[in-house]
């Protein structure tokens, strides 16, 4: 076995042909923050439309396409494929296997979505344009009524389904059979943990996406009605399916950024995860629950009032687990022995952001309230402070912290903390005063707004702007780290950090514990 | 600055924008410009109170959990040469803090309850009124057992020079319509609501009604306006190009108000099916549907016949072609297009007005005069 030890092979094969986890997931994570860019790029236009009141920049149907393309990216092809590019990279390194368990599969679920986001980017040059019924594409907008581009847009939502199936059973089947001898499930770190359940969340409910989108197809092209009420279906239907899918898909997106805090906050402390075992149960609970809350995004629908009761009580239930996580990060901390490098910066300032996208959630959830919340900026708030600063600040804080790791190389604590005050500020600037528009009545997904909005939609903006151009800062840092940061050898790069990555060479070497590791 | 002042002002910010949500959220009273309006209903004020009660239990909470953070953070730091407790668990903390959250949700749970059970009881309405959503208006249609039907559209009256920034912007920007919808004050009004095409949804928050309006389905819901006044609100659930041009305007007003307006709308829709019969001049035609056509097609077809949405009119081979032709997809519309069958929402006075209209207007020239009784005989064949 001893020529087995070998580089990576040269040039563009290495990346195309290329089984090994750490070449994958350093793709994936590329992938991811070329598509946050472009996503952001269609925000900046958004919010350049909505600086003022009156349409200056783009019509109408334009900026409908911009709201959907950046909802779509932004969760598809930014969020998803970002964590998952981590679990590639961190969970053989954590549970101390050589590679995933299926890798040739893992290049296929790579391979195949950039030139999905490829072809859904190109619709917008089609004639009648991109898709325009927002990420939640509700039907009948999305199918009677809309543009030639919506065929291909279902095609992408299949491809886009069958990565996520692929790279979901890809970290099953290396959880459950690759762990090194001792590294029993409860020793897990809780990264792997809450992976372990993503994954088993979007084997779940990506068939059930698939579905809705094929129910669309044979709508637009086979003549059936789903959901089309003059042939005897339903509009509505088809919201319950997408929630069925959609609600559990926000907890896949929040679930592994739950396990990146769970793996900083104790280094940053210098003292064990407080509540380890309640935080696995708290997250198989968000997890069994999230399959039974998805009205609560159609309180308005008309749904007959028990059905309305049933998911207010179930939604407002979720708080519990959600609360049970934040006390115990926030009992990691208490009476550690804190430092503030930026993943602590950008790990607290998730703690503190996510907990107030989670107040906010728990409004929501009051069903009589959310009769004046929904489908109001205030929504729009709220999903940005738990995926913007829950999601994307978790993923920034991973990256901080175990860069130095992948590379060898030190990134610059300067412009890493200048990087996150700046991302703070922008956004709160951005999304804090949505809150306020949201609630004295200003409806989402449109181009231009009465005039009592204007103040709040132009900070709104500035924010937007300043969190914008903070993402460049990050970029050159990184970049920067890459070639020239200073260079690291320590195995455990930071003092408190815990856990079998920490044991092996840094820079984390191409192949690694082709020999497992013993587990005390 | 010392590096201690330096943390401080740093850790000031949480607390401070914290305060300042609160500050901002509690100044809110009748249509604020930060937070929820109480609104001019029993209902609307029970949604309010929901509101903030949840509101201050989450804030109360946050300054709870975000005081021990801080502290945490401001004397439990490496810098200060703390060493780290080794402690890792309590099986007796995690219960407590599974346990008290679940009985404040309780506690919170009774009143959203009855506010719900209240929202969804619909019986005993006085009045009803069918509100029927179109890709981009709404249509009113009062529930009435005798005398003319009263039906009416409801469209966007800012004109298009506001929205493109050549005129200034007027104080109701975006929220203003060319006819309110009418309701007596004091009154359990009924709102059953559906849609013509795509999903719509009626919102006016001074009323705390949102309902979603659906193609082919009826929602019911119901409001009790306790003062008069003008309480304007917009379409809540994307339905295309000018979902946010499609505002709403509910014109609360005394009793006696409403009846005399009641009986007027009664008079002019009489009036209007008397017109049916009668042979129109040109220039009377002409008025009316440049008046039609501004309120009905200009979203799509331009202010000018040049386009948008919809294809020119201006020099169209519709419009300067066969009159039948015309009438066709005015009535029937094109089906799979945004261009919908007028047939049903405008009257055949209105109908053939607008047709007239294009065919003379921006250059066509055509001289053509289609009378009412052109348009129903087109109907019926
Ligand atoms: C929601 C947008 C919309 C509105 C409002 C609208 N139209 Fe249209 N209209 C269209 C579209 C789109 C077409 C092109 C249909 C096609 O592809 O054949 C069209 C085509 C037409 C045509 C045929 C023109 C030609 O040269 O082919 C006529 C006539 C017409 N509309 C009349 C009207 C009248 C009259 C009104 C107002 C009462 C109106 N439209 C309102 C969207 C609209
Ligand atoms: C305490 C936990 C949470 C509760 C109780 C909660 C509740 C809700 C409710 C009731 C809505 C519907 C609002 C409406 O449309 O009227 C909503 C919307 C939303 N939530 Fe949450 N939420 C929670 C956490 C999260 C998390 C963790 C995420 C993702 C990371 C998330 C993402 C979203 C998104 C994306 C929407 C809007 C979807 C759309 O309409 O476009 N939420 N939430
Ligand atoms: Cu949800
Ligand atoms: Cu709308």
């Amino acid at each position: 076995m001893g020529d087995h030890h070998h580089g990576p092979a040269k040039g563009l094969s290495r990346w195309l042909f290329t089984t090994n986890h750490k070449d994958i997931g350093t793709m994936y994570l590329w992938f991811s923050f070329s598509m946050f860019i472009l996503g952001g790029a269609f925000a900046m236009i958004i919010r350049a439309e909505l600086f003022q009141p009156g349409l200056q920049l783009v019509e109408p149907g334009f900026f409908n396409q911009m709201t959907t393309l950046h909802g779509l990216i932004m969760v598809f092809g930014a969020i998803m494929p970002s964590f998952v590019g981590l679990a590639n990279w961190l969970i053989p390194m954590m549970i101390g296997a050589p590679d995933m368990a299926l890798p040739r599969m893992n290049n296929w679920s790579f391979w195949i979505l950039p030139p999905t986001f490829l072809l859904l980017a190109s619709t917008l040059f089609m004639e009648g344009g991109a898709p325009a019924a927002g990420w939640t594409f509700y039907a009948p907008l999305s199918t009677t009524y809309a543009g030639p581009s919506v065929t291909y847009f279902i095609f992408c939502i299949h491809v886009l389904g069958l990565s996520s199936i692929m790279g979901s059973i890809n970290i099953i089947a290396t959880v459950m059979n690759m762990r090194a001898p001792g590294m029993t499930y409860m020793k897990m770190p809780l990264f792997v943990w809450t992976w372990l359940i993503t994954a088993f969340l979007l084997v779940a409910v990506m068939p059930v996406l698939a579905g809705a989108v094929t129910m669309m197809l044979m709508d637009v092209h086979f003549n059936t009605s789903f959901f089309s009420a003059a042939g005897g279906g339903d509009p509505v239907l088809f919201q319950h399916v997408f929630w069925f899918f959609g609600h559990p898909e926000v907890y896949i997106i929040i679930l592994p950024a739950f396990g990146v805090v769970s793996q900083i906050i104790p280094a940053f402390s210098r003292k064990p995860l407080f509540g380890y075992d309640s935080m696995v149960y708290a997250t198989a609970s968000i997890a069994f629950l999230s399959f039974i809350v998805w009205a609560h995004h159609m309180y308005t629908v008309g749904m007959p009032v028990a059905g309305e009761l049933f998911f207010m009580y179930a939604t407002m239930l979720i708080a519990v687990p959600t609360g049970v996580k934040v006390f115990n990060w926030i009992s990691t901390m208490w009476r550690g022995a804190l430092s503030f490098e930026t993943p602590m910066l950008f790990s607290i300032g998730f703690l503190i952001l996510f907990t107030i996208g989670g107040f906010t959630g728990l409004m929501l959830s009051i069903a009589p309230a959310d009769f004046q919340y929904h489908d109001s900026y205030f929504v729009v708030a709220h999903f940005h402070y738990v995926m913007v600063a829950g999601a994307v600040f978790s993923m920034t804080a991973a990256i901080y912290f175990w860069l130095p790791k992948w590379c060898g190389r030190m990134y610059n604590e300067t412009m890493g903390k200048t990087h996150f005050w700046i991302s703070f500020i922008g956004f709160n600037l951005t999304f804090f005063p949505q809150h306020f528009v949201g609630l004295a009545g200003m409806p989402r997904r449109i181009p231009d707004y009465a005039l009592q909005f204007a103040d709040f939609n132009m900070m709104s903006s500035i924010g937007a702007f300043i969190y914008g151009a903070s993402q460049i800062l990050f970029l050159y840092n990184v970049i920067a780290t890459i070639r020239s940061g200073d260079i690291v050898t320590d195995e455990k790069v930071w003092d408190g950090a815990e856990g079998l990555e920490w044991t092996l060479p840094t820079p984390a070497p191409y192949h690694t514990f082709e020999t497992p590791p013993a587990v005390k | 600055m010392g590096s201690k002042a330096k943390w401080l002002c740093k850790l000031a910010l949480g607390p401070v924008l914290l305060l300042m949500s609160v500050v901002a959220m509690a100044v809110g009273g009748e249509a604020s410009e930060y937070n929820m309006p109480q609104g001019v209903t029993a209902v609307g004020q029970q949604v309010y109170d929901l509101h903030m009660i949840i509101l201050g239990i989450c804030v109360v909470i946050g300054v709870l959990v975000f005081g021990v953070m801080f502290y945490s953070i401001i004397y439990h730091r490496k810098s200060r040469g703390v060493t780290p407790a080794t402690f890792h668990e309590s099986t007796k903390v995690e219960i407590a803090w599974t346990v008290v959250p679940f009985f404040i949700l309780i506690i919170m749970a009774i009143p959203a309850t009855t506010t719900l059970l209240e929202i969804y009881d619909t019986d005993n309405a006085e009045l009803d009124v069918v509100v029927t959503a179109y890709q981009w208006k709404w249509k009113y249609e009062y529930l009435n057992e005798e005398g003319e039907n009263v039906s009416f559209f409801s469209n966007l009256a800012t004109p298009q020079a506001e929205i493109h920034n050549s005129e200034a912007k007027g104080e109701h920007y975006l929220l203003e319509v060319d006819e309110p919808l009418v309701l007596p004050v004091d009154t359990k009004v009924r709102f059953l609501v559906t849609a013509n095409d795509v999903l719509h949804s009626w919102w006016v928050p001074m009323l705390a009604v949102k309902r979603d309006a659906i193609p082919g389905f009826i929602n019911e819901s119901w409001t009790k306006a306790t003062e008069i006044g003008v309480y304007r609100g917009q379409c809540a659930e994307l339905c295309g190009r000018s979902h946010g041009f499609m505002p709403i305007v509910v014109n609360v007003v005394s009793k006696e108000d409403y009846a005399q307006w009641f009986t007027a709308k009664q008079a002019e829709a009489a009036e209007t099916k008397g017109l049916m019969a009668k042979t129109f001049t040109l220039d009377q035609t002409m008025e009316r549907g440049e008046i039609v056509y501004d309120s009905n097609c200009q979203v799509c077809h331009g202010a000018n016949g040049e386009g948008g949405v919809g294809n020119a009119i201006a020099g169209s081979a519709v419009a300067t072609g066969d009159i039948g032709h015309h009438l066709d997809i005015g009535i029937d519309g094109v089906s799979g297009t945004a261009m919908q069958a007028f047939g049903a929402q405008l009257n055949d006075v209105d109908m053939a007005a607008v047709i007239t209209y294009q065919r003379n207007a921006f250059g066509n020239n055509m001289g053509d005069i289609i009378q009412p009784i052109d348009v129903y005989n087109h109907k019926k064949d």
